[in-house]
């Protein structure tokens, strides 16, 4: 048995790399601008600097803090110990899930349906591993675990986008001097995000590139992170020009211009958050592939990610945004027109800590999703002109469409790959 | 290959705007109304049926504006006010819109002149009923503001405070008329009675443009308790 995977391996990695780069592109060219969304449609970034913002936290996210869910992917929802007698197996079931998730994914984008990568990464694996391995290979309980937080995921993220909403409510806008109670709390809430994420990559996501360090110096160190750019979020506040004028139509826009600054730091937020995430998706099972051909057939489930694969991930997510995502951002963000700052920052924040927080647990969860609810925790509050409903159902649609797909394709994959080389 | 966005497909365009520009539109006509009642009193036929005209043409715009704000409010609309009272809002704006064309239109078409011994305040009960759509326009003008704060704290006291003014002067328009009724009749026998018929229906017709503008004020009031 080793011998093929020893004569084939520089075949196998390169399918995997060639495939992953190809679901790391799509990652890029499409979901990053959903995340970038909010950001661009809320007028606190331009659209270039938005590609900007994307491309340097997508990456940072992917490296990072992509480790755990890669992981995920990569080895908790196949149960890899049943397969010592015939790893090469998982090496074909992998390689089908990519192929799979980046066909369908093709097929649906033609379509215009809204579908999910991560849903049709994960039913891949899963729909190779049930019906190509035999049942009990899958991790049930970890793909329930999984599938239940594609439920829970909106449902915190709505409920922190209501609560950070009514916060900013009753701090700011309905106080005598928004303006004034603006320029005291903003920086707060700076702090807030930068030390959220940082505890959540200290403690979870750093020690997949090699560093483990204390509790109290990654207490330390995201304090840090927090006070250092709360202080040049507060430089940036001074140097906004209140004019009085300016609220003659719109009694808060100036105070919506300080919220333009808080903005700037949810958007590097759920950039982040989106490339520790989504990035799995596509290295995910190139970190399998790999991990079984160099050890020559032995499944090292312990070993972890290299450094390299997460790299290749996070370039061919900006590679993808440079390509072809900057166009889609651009379209997003001119769609979402009705989102002021201070709504774009509540639930862009209520999404960003959630997916990092799912990515500090290791769970794959849908960017797009997980902001919908946020939208929605917003919208709760009275603070959104009009939303559309609608896209609640469409959510349903692609959750019972995109499962199957990816499955059924997988499958089909599986066994023609399997009748070539063997 | 453009994905179709979620996000983006899931915010809906606000009523709130097109709303204010009705509205705005709705008052543009008020506001002829006054122009109209002076030409009345000069007795200047020519420019009353110029003015009619503009007051019709106006009213076909806001118009244009109602039925595609109509047919942009699907059931599936999430709205932090309820979709019925926005429907309820723009129907009574509207209203406004079709009493001011109804009366250029009745009293141009009939010719119809103002005793001098009434025409002044004839005049002023016109100007007033007319302030009353502007006091409600204020109000409506604020509902982007009221979005803003989720409706509630500070900006809703100056809401009510805009509608309780609203409240004086449709109070006040209701004295202007019976003044002016009692001012009419005293001298409605010295007039043709059907002429004296057709301008207590107008005298009707002005005080229900107040009452309108009234109730508006009263919608805002219901959106903000919830």
């Amino acid at each position: 048995m080793e011998s093929v995977l020893v004569s084939h391996a520089s075949i196998y990695i390169g399918l995997a790399v060639i495939f992953g780069l190809f679901m790391a592109w799509g990652i890029g060219a499409n979901d990053v601008a959903n995340a970038m969304g909010t950001s661009v449609g809320s007028g606190a970034l331009s659209f270039k600097q938005a590609v900007l913002i994307a491309a340097v936290f997508e990456l940072a996210g992917a490296i990072l803090a992509g480790g755990e869910v890669t992981a995920t992917i990569r080895k908790g929802i196949i149960d890899v110990s049943a397969l010592d007698q015939t790893p090469e197996l998982l090496v074909y079931g992998m390689l089908a899930s990519l192929l799979a998730a980046a066909i369908w994914l093709l097929v649906a984008s033609r379509q215009g349906w809204p579908v999910s990568t991560t849903h049709s990464i994960v039913g891949a694996i899963v729909g190779f591993g049930a019906v190509g391995i035999g049942m009990e290979a899958v991790h049930w309980s970890k793909v329930g675990t999984i599938v239940a937080s594609w439920i829970t995921s909106p449902l915190l993220a709505g409920t922190m986008a209501f609560l950070l909403f009514r916060s900013i409510q009753k701090l700011v806008i309905n106080t005598d001097d928004p303006v004034a109670m603006a320029k005291r709390y903003v920086p707060v809430y700076i702090f807030l995000v930068g030390f959220v994420v940082a505890m959540v990559t200290m403690v979870k996501g750093l020690k997949h590139v090699g560093i483990k360090l204390p509790m109290e110096s990654n207490l330390a160190i995201a304090v840090a992170v927090g006070i250092g750019i709360m202080i040049i979020g507060t430089a940036m506040i001074r140097r906004i020009k209140i004019r009085p004028k300016d609220d003659r139509d719109f009694h808060f826009a100036n105070m919506e211009k300080i919220f333009g600054v808080l903005m700037i730091f949810t958007a590097m937020a759920i950039a982040f958050a989106h490339g520790s995430n989504d990035v799995a998706n596509a290295i995910g099972p190139v970190a399998a592939v790999v991990g079984i051909v160099q050890s020559a057939g032995e499944i090292a489930s312990k070993s972890s990610t290299p450094a390299w694969i997460l790299l290749l991930g996070g370039g061919g997510i900006v590679f993808g945004l440079a390509t072809y995502g900057h166009k889609v951002i651009a379209t997003v963000g001119s769609g979402i027109t009705e989102l002021t700052p201070s709504r774009g920052f509540a639930a862009t924040l209520g999404a960003a800590v959630t997916i990092v927080l799912a990515s500090g647990v290791g769970l794959p969860i849908s960017t797009t999703h997980t902001l919908v609810g946020a939208v929605l925790g917003v919208g709760i509050a009275r603070g959104i002109g009009a939303l559309n409903t609608n896209v609640i159902k469409t959510i349903f649609m692609s959750w019972i469409v995109t499962l199957p797909a990816g499955a059924g394709l997988s499958i089909l994959f599986f066994f023609i790959l399997k009748s070539i080389y063997s | 290959m453009v994905r179709k966005s979620s996000i983006a497909s899931m915010f809906a365009g606000s009523p709130v705007k097109p709303l204010q520009q009705h509205m705005e539109k709705v008052c543009d006509c008020a506001d002829q109304l006054n122009v109209f009642f002076k030409a009345v009193k000069k007795k200047d036929s020519d420019a009353c049926k110029r003015i009619h005209k503009t007051i019709a043409k106006l009213e076909d715009a806001a118009d244009d504006i109602k039925v595609d704000l109509r047919a942009h409010m699907p059931n599936s609309l999430f709205m932090p006010m309820p979709r019925e009272q926005i429907l309820d809002i723009v129907r009574l704006q509207d209203k406004i819109a079709n009493l001011c064309q109804d009366i250029s239109g009745i009293m141009t078409g009939r010719k119809t002149e103002l005793p001098d011994a009434v025409a002044n305040l004839f005049i002023s009960f016109v100007e007033r009923a007319v302030l009353a759509a502007h006091q409600a326009q204020k109000a409506i003008n604020e509902l982007d503001e009221l979005i803003e704060t989720g409706f509630r704290g500070r900006q809703v006291d100056v809401v009510q405070e805009m509608i309780a003014r609203l409240d004086e002067i449709e109070s006040d328009t209701d004295k202007l008329e019976r003044k002016l009724r009692h001012a009419m009749f005293k001298i409605e026998k010295e007039y043709p009675p059907l002429d004296m018929m057709f301008l207590y229906r107008m005298i009707d017709r002005i005080g229900r443009l107040a009452d309108v503008s009234h109730q508006i004020g009263s919608r805002i009031q219901l959106l903000m308790a919830k």
